[in-house]
């Protein structure tokens, strides 16, 4: 095949020394970026991409793409070991990587994690070299319905398939869905919710809301334990790690089903971050240890990791292929080719082999250093756990406040920060779940103007979403993962009714 | 003496009062929320729904399961759980009220010089180090966030008349 011949230059391409030490900066930068909250990936790459003006575009692509890798990796470190998600898809790995954490596992969830990362990584890079050059045809049947109809199996799976009262998720997701309305209606350009208070011109962003809610409210929920509050020191050494890869190989078949959720939805827009919540929500439920998820099990580490990064290398794929980006650092690396004067698109493979291919080539070597990398750092990151509460919590605060400020460089976001702080506090104390509320946020926005295309196109018939075999399968699941709790009554009260008629002699 | 009582009578605020509180407070917000998208009309044009029409229905969502909650909270006997006794919200605003006063004079002094204030205040008052550590630390942090935002990330950060004089 041709394709493989190319791909072995790009590694040639990749290989030199001056690109090797390009990828490396580009990991260690992007794992820092990763880590703190706020200056998360998209943010991170569009602060960084000046920096690489002078280089080649294909350095400068390798460089740019590790960043994204080590932010990937990145924002698993502080979701296991400070519940503090430095990324919106590493959220759901604070479930039970923390509780891992705090039972003193904590060198086994970053190990768990990073390897995951990777497998799922790797899965699509292997996945993209093979279907990149097909991709252009399907891609272009994705209307505003499909899209559409993919936001709300992701929402679904988050009401049907959660462990919390249904009513209350339902609530947290409603109010984030109200939340993420505030502001400037892109379908209308009308001003809603705002109420005549000029700040919330740009609505809620969900940044400030993620690091009020999980960070600050984190940090109240944790004072009430007074100062005492020490993270239990993990023993990280190459022991721990071998052990647990030794362990992860079990796990095969959630390994694989991550992958394809995670595949599957990187490219389409929906993104990592309704990935990582899908993959451990359905892991839950068809897991043995299902009952334990929250509490530490390592299969819920696993499931989101693998499905996010699986997600996050596949958006890169309709970036490369179509010009589309399937996520918001995709689109921000989309700025850069066009920076460079690189016209992404079926062409680019024509053209420009040497930068595609050395793109993808870097994708494989990026993600082997970038798990080198994070692997013999972890010790460094678990000794963070024992510096006293005193002197991390405030360092947490000062970073959490800036943050929220260089979301848009406004005052004014710092104190929504601590508003979403005491917010989450009290929800977290109530039993109110605070993912649904965050995804709704992140996604509202979105979810409707697809569903307003959608309805636009077909002058507001509610059928669009059942015209074709590919909108109607997506819509259908979603409607079976929301019921699926009163499903499984029934089908429980199915069983418990036929063992009744066979009285046990 | 039975201890099963102390539990009981460990005095905070109940568990059950706060959660009927949160109810009420998200209902009141969506009631809010539904005076807003009146606003902007929750109808159906010809090109489909006004901005207000979402917005409105989510509202009325966040009513039915607030209601549904506010049952089944009512519903349940009052067992004197504690949603956190006054010691440890004690603890709680001892974090928050110091935040609270952060994240109010950066506008005014900026970040650097709140956030040595901070963490001085931290390690001093709450972690009862010495003078010598925590103003120690107290100037390394805000020394350290300079260097890697303003020069090494480009990223300016609100600063106020302490970084003006210096020439910033």
């Amino acid at each position: 095949m041709e394709d493989i011949g190319n791909l072995f230059h790009g590694f040639s391409v990749v290989l030199q020394p001056y690109n090797i030490m390009l990828m490396v900066v580009g990991i260690v930068l992007g794992v820092i970026v990763g880590v703190l909250p706020g200056l998360g990936g998209a943010n991170g790459v569009a602060i960084l991409l000046p920096l690489t003006f002078s280089m080649s575009p294909t350095s400068a692509i390798i460089m740019l793409s590790c960043i994204y890798w080590g932010a990937l990796f990145g924002g698993a470190i502080t979701s296991i070991l400070f519940n503090i998600p430095g990324e919106p898809w590493s959220v759901a790995t604070t479930f039970d990587g923390y509780p891992m954490a705090q039972q003193g596992k904590a060198g086994q969830a970053l190990t768990a994690a990073f390897t995951s990362s990777f497998v799922g990584a790797l899965f699509s890079v292997v996945m993209i070299t093979l279907v990149a050059p097909l991709v252009a045809s399907f891609a272009l049947r994705f209307g505003p319905a499909e899209i559409f109809s993919v936001y709300f199996l992701a929402f679904c799976s988050f009401v049907g398939l959660s462990k919390e009262p249904p009513f209350k998720t339902l609530a947290s997701m409603m109010i984030g869905f109200a939340l993420g309305a505030v502001g400037l209606d892109q379908m209308t350009g009308q001003l809603r919710l705002t109420f005549g208070f000029e700040t919330l011109l740009t609505g809620f962003d969900f940044l400030i809301a993620v690091i009020g809610l999980f960070g600050i409210g984190e940090i109240l929920l944790t004072m009430e334990e007074g100062l005492s509050f020490r993270g239990k020191a993990a023993k990280i050494d190459l022991k721990v790690v071998i052990n647990t890869w030794k362990e992860l190989p079990r796990y095969w078949m959630l390994y694989l089903r991550s992958c394809l959720i995670g595949c599957w939805m990187g490219i389409s827009p929906a993104g990592a971050t309704p990935a990582s919540f899908m993959s451990y929500g359905i892991a839950k439920r068809i897991s043995k240890n299902g009952n334990n998820f929250g509490k530490g099990e390592i299969e819920g580490v696993i499931a989101p990791e693998t499905a996010a990064h699986a997600a996050g290398t596949a958006a890169l794929l309709p970036m490369i292929a179509l010009g589309v980006p399937g996520s918001p650092t995709a689109a921000v690396l989309l700025g850069g080719l066009l920076i460079w004067g690189l016209q992404p698109g079926p062409l680019l493979f024509i053209e420009q082999k040497d930068f595609v291919w050395g793109l993808i080539a870097s994708m494989y070597m990026g993600n082997i250093v970038g798990l080198i990398v994070v692997l013999t750092c972890v010790p460094l990151f678990a000794a963070i756990l024992r510096i006293p509460f005193s002197v991390i919590a405030p360092i947490i605060l000062v970073l959490c406040a800036i943050g929220a400020y260089t979301v848009h460089n406004n005052t004014f976001d710092v104190v929504m920060m601590l508003v979403f702080g005491v917010v989450g506090y009290f929800m977290k104390k109530t039993n109110y779940p605070l993912a649904p509320m965050v995804l709704a946020i992140v996604l509202g926005d979105k979810a409707e103007e697809s569903f307003r295309q959608s309805l636009l196109a077909s002058q507001g018939g509610m059928g669009v979403f059942f015209t074709n075999a590919l909108v109607s399968t997506i819509m259908v699941l979603g409607l079976i993962a929301l019921f699926w709790p009163i499903i499984q009554g029934g089908l429980n009260l199915l069983r418990s009714g036929t063992k009744g008629s066979h009285p046990v002699a | 003496m039975n201890d099963v009582s102390d539990e009981a009578s460990e005095s905070g605020l109940s568990q059950r009062s706060v959660e009927i509180g949160v109810a009420i407070t998200i209902s009141i917000l969506a009631m809010i929320g539904m005076i807003g998208a009146l606003r902007v009309g929750t109808g159906w044009s010809s090109e489909g729904p006004l901005a207000g029409f979402f917005p409105f229905y989510i509202c009325i969502a966040i009513l039915i399961s607030s209601a549904v909650n506010m049952t089944q909270i009512l519903r349940t006997k009052n067992d004197g759980a504690v949603f956190a006794s006054w010691d440890k919200i004690n603890k709680v605003l001892q974090v928050l009220i110091p935040t609270a006063i952060y994240v109010g004079i950066i506008p005014y002094s900026g970040i650097y010089v709140a956030s040595a204030l901070l963490v001085g205040g931290f390690m001093k008052v709450l972690g009862l180090y010495s003078w010598a550590a925590s103003c120690a630390l107290g100037i390394a942090v805000p020394l350290f966030t300079f260097a890697a935002f303003e020069k090494w990330f480009l990223v300016p950060l609100p600063k106020g008349p302490l970084e003006h004089l210096l020439g910033y």
